[in-house]
């Protein structure tokens, strides 16, 4: 068999993660919801100044980016190792590390790509300036992935393991650190009239970096799970 | 075509087994017998890839699975406890998926004809989770029926099955012994086979 094969196999499993979500739109919801309401309470409870929200605005939409994203990544592997679908694809005769990819790629598509395009929407709502807004869709839109690439290894190595939720943030949550603060740097910069491309680099590096690395020792960490 | 060498088995402090050897060609049954918590299971993931051993190697045509990997797999079928089947998805699209994740393109008439040889003509369009644990059993065991392989290794696949089920997959497996293929099995049901070489390993002994 040949890479058109392994390209198939590629799109089946993401068409598959993606109608499973479609029968269980729940799981899809949640982490929407829990994105929009975090943001909200935070004009309740800060106070409505426009300019105290607009200041802390881009900080606050990334941790609630970063924490929607923790939320969701218990279900990445976790049901499929439930029914014995995971086993069954340590068991295909491709790359673990592609079919891990598909699979990330389409957790992204389902838990961070709506963060993406709900995000102009909250930063309206803290007073961020269109300029600001549009940076703000790019950085998610550049560290969203890197966060699901990073959180599927934690997820991996997690699996099975009783309270694995919480072990999964204790593992994760450090590694998301860096993208948390370029992220909200690059919106706070542009904000203020500084450039942003510095940041917007480096969260461009992490992604490629997250992209390359990733995969395998999710594979690695897939395997020692279910061994 | 398969030799285990030497193998040796370890979960926790405990080890189930040691100098494991045997060989499997083509046609050839394997009957794995042992009480329960002897290392059936343990041995079948060992032999699937999924389990490293602890010591010894599994050989697939002379040569370390480990090394072999993608080769191996596409030679492989595992049916093991679980059932590997999607709750929320219809028997067909299950079918569907697990063909085309291993590289296969099916028609829906040959996996419809699948479904119907297994028994569950009617309820390929329900979602498999309101299906009985037997009928969950033949969805997975349909795959037998699509897949291209040559080494099957059946964890306990007669469970849950009702008698006309049981000889259906007898049936099946001495069909896929005749073609050379090649089957390791564990049950604890006294079941006959009448095609091929039955060969038999006791853990327990």
């Amino acid at each position: 068999m040949s890479e058109g094969s392994l390209l198939f196999a590629w799109r089946s499993m993401l068409v598959r993660d993606v109608m499973l979500a479609m029968r269980r739109k729940a799981d899809v919801l949640t982490t929407l919801f829990f994105f929009l309401i975090v943001v909200s309470l935070f004009p309740l409870g800060v106070g409505p100044e426009l300019e105290t929200l607009r200041q802390i605005a881009p900080g606050v939409i990334w941790v609630a980016a970063l924490l929607a994203a923790m939320l969701s990544l218990g279900r990445l592997f976790s049901d499929d190792y439930d029914d014995g679908t995971l086993e069954q694809m340590l068991l295909l005769p491709h790359s673990l590390s592609m079919m891990v990819l598909s699979k990330v790629f389409a957790h992204w598509l389902l838990s961070g790509l709506p963060l993406v395009v709900f995000s102009p929407l909250l930063g309206m709502q803290l007073g961020l300036n269109g300029d600001a807004i549009i940076l703000l869709m790019i950085t998610l839109a550049l560290g969203t992935p890197a966060l699901s690439l990073i959180g599927a290894v934690g997820a991996g190595l997690t699996l099975g393991v009783r309270g694995g939720g919480v072990l999964v943030s204790l593992l994760v949550l450090p590694l998301y650190i860096p993208i948390l603060i370029f992220g909200a740097g690059a919106v706070e910069s542009a904000a203020s009239g500084l450039g942003a491309d510095a940041h917007l680099s480096i969260l461009g590096a992490f992604f490629i970096g997250a992209l390359v690395v990733t995969p395998l020792s999710t594979a690695a960490a897939l395997r020692i799970s279910l061994d | 075509m398969l030799e285990v060498r030497e193998l040796e088995c370890v979960r926790g402090d405990h080890r189930l087994f040691k100098g494991l050897n045997f060989t499997l060609q083509a046609g050839e049954l394997l009957h794995l017998r042992g009480t329960n918590g002897a290392g059936k299971t343990s041995l079948l993931r060992t032999l699937c890839g999924l389990m490293l051993p602890a010591d010894g190697d599994v050989l697939w045509r002379g040569e370390s699975i480990r090394s072999l990997r993608d080769e191996y797999n596409r030679a492989l079928t595992y049916l093991g406890h679980l059932n590997g089947i999607k709750g929320e998805l219809s028997a067909i699209e299950n079918l569907q998926i697990s063909s085309s994740l291993s590289g296969i393109n099916l028609s829906e008439e040959r996996i419809l004809r699948a479904l119907d040889d297994m028994g569950l003509a009617g309820r390929e369009d329900l979602p498999t989770k309101v299906l009985s644990q037997g009928q969950k059993r033949r969805v997975a065991l349909a795959r037998l029926l699509l897949s291209e392989t040559t080494f099957w290794i059946l964890d306990e696949p007669f469970t849950a099955l009702d008698v006309h089920a049981v000889e259906y997959l007898k049936r099946l497996i001495a069909d896929h012994l005749t073609a050379d293929g090649m089957v390791i099995l564990t049950t604890h049901q006294y079941v006959k086979i009448d095609a091929g070489i039955i060969k038999e390993v006791d853990l327990s002994a």
